[in-house]
């Protein structure tokens, strides 16, 4: 069963690669300019006059710009390059139509630049993470077909019976973002640029967070955890720990995930009975997420000490390791009497960056890291440059999440401390606001710090393309089809 | 499975099954997943369509045409998200902002902008908290009002105006989604929006401030100084103790 013995029978595949290449260049470019972003907002916080007293550079507007930067077009981008690169070589087919892939890809990106324009120009409908306006929702829609036809055609042409772990993800993040975007952005439109939801007021919250919460599961958790069954076992050259638990935690994840949306709404108007599903769904789903970080960790048994030396299993350990940690936070947060201090504060940015810069950050610069060489058949540029990355990275987000737990649990002792006299203790609201100045300023550092290594990553990328290509013979023959 | 490392190793009995079954069978796997990913959403989300499920008041009136205008502004700039509006219901909060937020509050607020971060204060409760001339003031120069903020300066609210037949269309929008505005309020949406603002304009003008009634800061004024109001007047008349 060990992976090296199994060679005989390979069948050879044309695969179509060249797609693959874009989506891995938009997910390297979009990073840096999501990330960018985040840095601007970042600064925003901590120095006004960073607004630049201009419509379009406003807090409010470059925010979403930020969050879809991040979320739809970096982590967006992985998940297409990963998708595309696997899911041939694990059915052992080309993908069933390039015109398709083609058409998602420049559609994809088309869509990226479009929300780019509509957000500085005030052009949104303010609802998170759905801010797009009606038009483009179409466009995301028929997009999103396009991508799903290709997908599903390509696994009824399939070489290969049998279907891997890692496309049981890929299938969850394509049918129920399909799901949650449709039935999330129903709208009356008023004008080409202006809509309304057809929910009100509760049931729009309901509807929404349930989106919300479910972005994150379906958008940031199955496709990256396809990605992590699919190159970790590549990248350590170890097989899937345990294909049981990979059946357990999968059904759990996927049934659990979408009950979970109202703990964004604790200790609000919606129906108890609602509040109440939300958190005990959200603390189960504790079980099937460690499920997923424990395959991942114990595939590496007999292995650890290649992570001395490999920098993309590095990238790799600590993304799993910081998924543990926020989907431990997580249910944490979910708790009434938690959410009730955690929720408006910091603390929850300081969980929303553990997961994002931690997890999806992470994770993506190893499958961009092991992709490099490969679609290029290139050697990388700046091999150490890919280490020093790593730590760039690493002290990144420890800086930025503490400062914001510090800053969140500060705040919101604050925000409720009552004195003996039953007033307010801290009355005055802006007098809290300015004690979260330094913890901003160390954010900054922190993000900052998490932003250069993302540039040198994009300069090392450029550089390895630039650069002479591999002669045939240094290809081992025995590598894997990669 | 020629994969390297793709191996999903050792196979126990229902792992067996689930290979059998599943895992050389697409479309069966989709539709499971599609059935397990649907059910959590439709227990949860139905309810709210029935009456048991959202809280309806008549003490809650539609937005004017002045104050859609404004809403829209508010959704426009972004302001949720740093501003709340969305009182909880413990004590450091009451004391702070005043009621909780009921869910009948919001029955026409579309779309919703309860907000999930306060970077400023909550704003569910910030109708009639401050003269009109206060909220121009700090749109002009946050800091003006409020030393030491951290909110950017919002000038060009100032010199921009709103478009009647823009608010029109919102409104004409909004009765089809099931805001219950007439044919009157549809075809008197000028007249609304003109009457609204001058009286806004006229206490402006008491503070000093001279502007016209189709400035866009004058419908944001409108939209803030009526949040929270109806919601908590009607408490008030209940003698809910908050
Ligand atoms: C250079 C790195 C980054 C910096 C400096 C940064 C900075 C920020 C800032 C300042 C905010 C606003 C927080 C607030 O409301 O107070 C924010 C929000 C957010 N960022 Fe980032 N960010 C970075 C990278 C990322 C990445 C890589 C992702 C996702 C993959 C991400 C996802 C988000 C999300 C989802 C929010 C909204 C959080 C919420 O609503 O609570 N960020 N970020
Ligand atoms: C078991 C898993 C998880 C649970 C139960 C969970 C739970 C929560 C809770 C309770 C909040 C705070 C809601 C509030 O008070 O406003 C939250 C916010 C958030 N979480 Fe998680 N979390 C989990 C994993 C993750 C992961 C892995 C990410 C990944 C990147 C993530 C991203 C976010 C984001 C973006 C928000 C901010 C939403 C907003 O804009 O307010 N979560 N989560």
């Amino acid at each position: 069963m060990s992976a090296a013995t199994a060679a005989p029978g390979r069948i050879v595949v044309d695969y179509d690669d060249d797609i693959v290449r874009k989506f891995f260049l938009a997910t390297v470019i979009w990073g840096v300019v999501g990330m960018l972003v985040g840095v601007i907002i970042a600064l925003q916080l901590a120095w006004w006059p960073a607004n630049l007293g201009l419509p379009w550079t406003t807090f409010g507007r470059l925010r979403p710009l930020h969050t879809n930067a991040v979320i739809f077009a970096f982590a967006g981008n992985i998940c297409f390059t990963g998708i595309y690169h696997s899911m041939q070589r694990l059915l052992k087919t080309r993908m069933w139509s390039d015109t398709l892939s083609k058409i998602h890809f420049w559609g994809w990106q088309l869509i990226i630049v479009s929300a780019a324009i509509t957000y500085p120009l005030g052009i949104t409908q303010s609802r998170e993470y759905a801010e797009l306006i009606w038009p483009i929702d179409v466009a995301v829609t028929l997009i999103w077909v396009v991508f799903a036809i290709n997908f599903f055609g390509t696994l009824a042409i399939r070489k290969v019976k049998h279907i891997y772990v890692a496309i049981w993800f890929y299938m969850s993040f394509v049918i129920t973002i399909a799901v949650l975007h449709i039935v999330n952005n129903l709208a009356m439109p008023a004008t080409f640029l202006r809509s309304y939801p057809i929910y009100s007021g509760m049931t729009d919250a309901l509807v929404q967070w349930w989106y919300g919460h479910n972005a994150v599961g379906f958008f940031l958790t199955t496709p990256f955890l396809g990605l992590m069954y699919y190159y970790l076992p590549k990248a350590a050259d170890r097989p899937i720990y345990s294909y049981r638990l990979s059946i357990i935690h999968f059904w759990g994840l996927i049934f659990l995930y979408i009950w979970a949306g109202p703990h964004h709404l604790l200790y609000s108007g919606l129906p108890d009975w609602a509040q109440t599903l939300g958190m005990v769904f959200s603390i189960m789903l504790l079980a099937p997420s460690w499920g997923g970080m424990l395959n991942g960790l114990l595939t590496l048994k007999g292995a650890w000490h290649k992570l001395r030396t490999d920098p993309i299993l590095k990238f790799m350990v600590v993304g799993v390791t910081f998924y543990g940690m926020s989907t431990f936070e997580g249910p944490m947060m979910s708790i009434r009497s938690v959410n009730g201090l955690a929720h408006f504060t910091n603390w929850v940015v300081g969980h929303v960056h553990s997961g994002a810069l931690g997890w999806n950050g992470m994770l993506t610069f190893a499958v961009l890291y092991w992709l490099l060489p490969r679609l290029w058949n290139r050697e990388v540029a700046y091999p150490k440059m890919v280490t020093q990355h790593f730590w760039l990275a690493t002290i990144g987000i420890v800086i930025y999440t503490v400062a914001m737990w510090a800053a969140g649990l500060m705040e919101g002792l604050q925000w409720r401390a009552v004195n003996d006299a039953g007033q307010l203790a801290n009355p005055i609201f802006i007098d809290i606001v300015h004690r979260l100045e330094p913890f901003y300023w160390l954010r900054l550092l922190g993000g900052t710090l998490y932003f250069l290594g993302a540039v040198m990553m994009l300069i090392n990328v450029f550089k390895t393309i630039r650069g002479p290509e591999r002669v045939a013979a240094a290809a081992p023959a025995t590598a894997p089809a990669s | 499975m020629a994969e390297n490392g793709m191996d999903h190793g050792s196979e126990k009995k229902y792992g067996q099954f689930h290979r059998r079954v599943f895992e050389s069978n697409a479309a069966l796997f989709a539709v499971a997943a599609t059935v397990a990913i649907l059910i959590g959403g439709i227990v949860e989300i139905i309810p709210m369509f029935t009456p048991a499920g959202t809280e309806h008041s008549e003490a809650i009136t539609p937005y004017t045409p002045l104050e859609v205008a404004g809403r829209d502004i508010y959704v426009s700039e972004g302001c949720y998200l740093c501003h709340s509006q969305w009182v909880r219901p413990m004590r450091a909060e009451i004391l702070r902002y005043g009621p909780w937020s009921r869910a009948w509050e919001y029955q026409y607020d579309r779309p919703f902008q309860l907000g999930s971060r306060r970077i400023g204060p909550d704003l569910h409760r910030v109708g009639n908290k401050y003269p009109d001339a206060w909220h121009y003031e700090h749109m002009r120069d946050p800091r003006s009002t409020t030393p030491g903020s951290v909110m950017p300066p919002y000038p060009w609210l100032l010199d921009d105006r709103i478009d009647p037949e823009d608010v029109r269309a919102s409104v004409i929008a909004l009765r089809k989604t099931g805001t219950p505005y007439t044919d009157e309020d549809v075809a008197g949406v000028e007249e609304s929006l003109a009457e609204q603002g001058a009286a806004i304009v006229a206490r402006l003008a008491t503070a000093g401030i001279e502007t016209t009634p189709d400035r866009s800061i004058v419908a944001l004024i409108a939209y803030l100084q009526r949040l929270g109001v109806e919601g908590r007047a009607e408490l008030e008349a209940q003698g809910v103790e908050y």
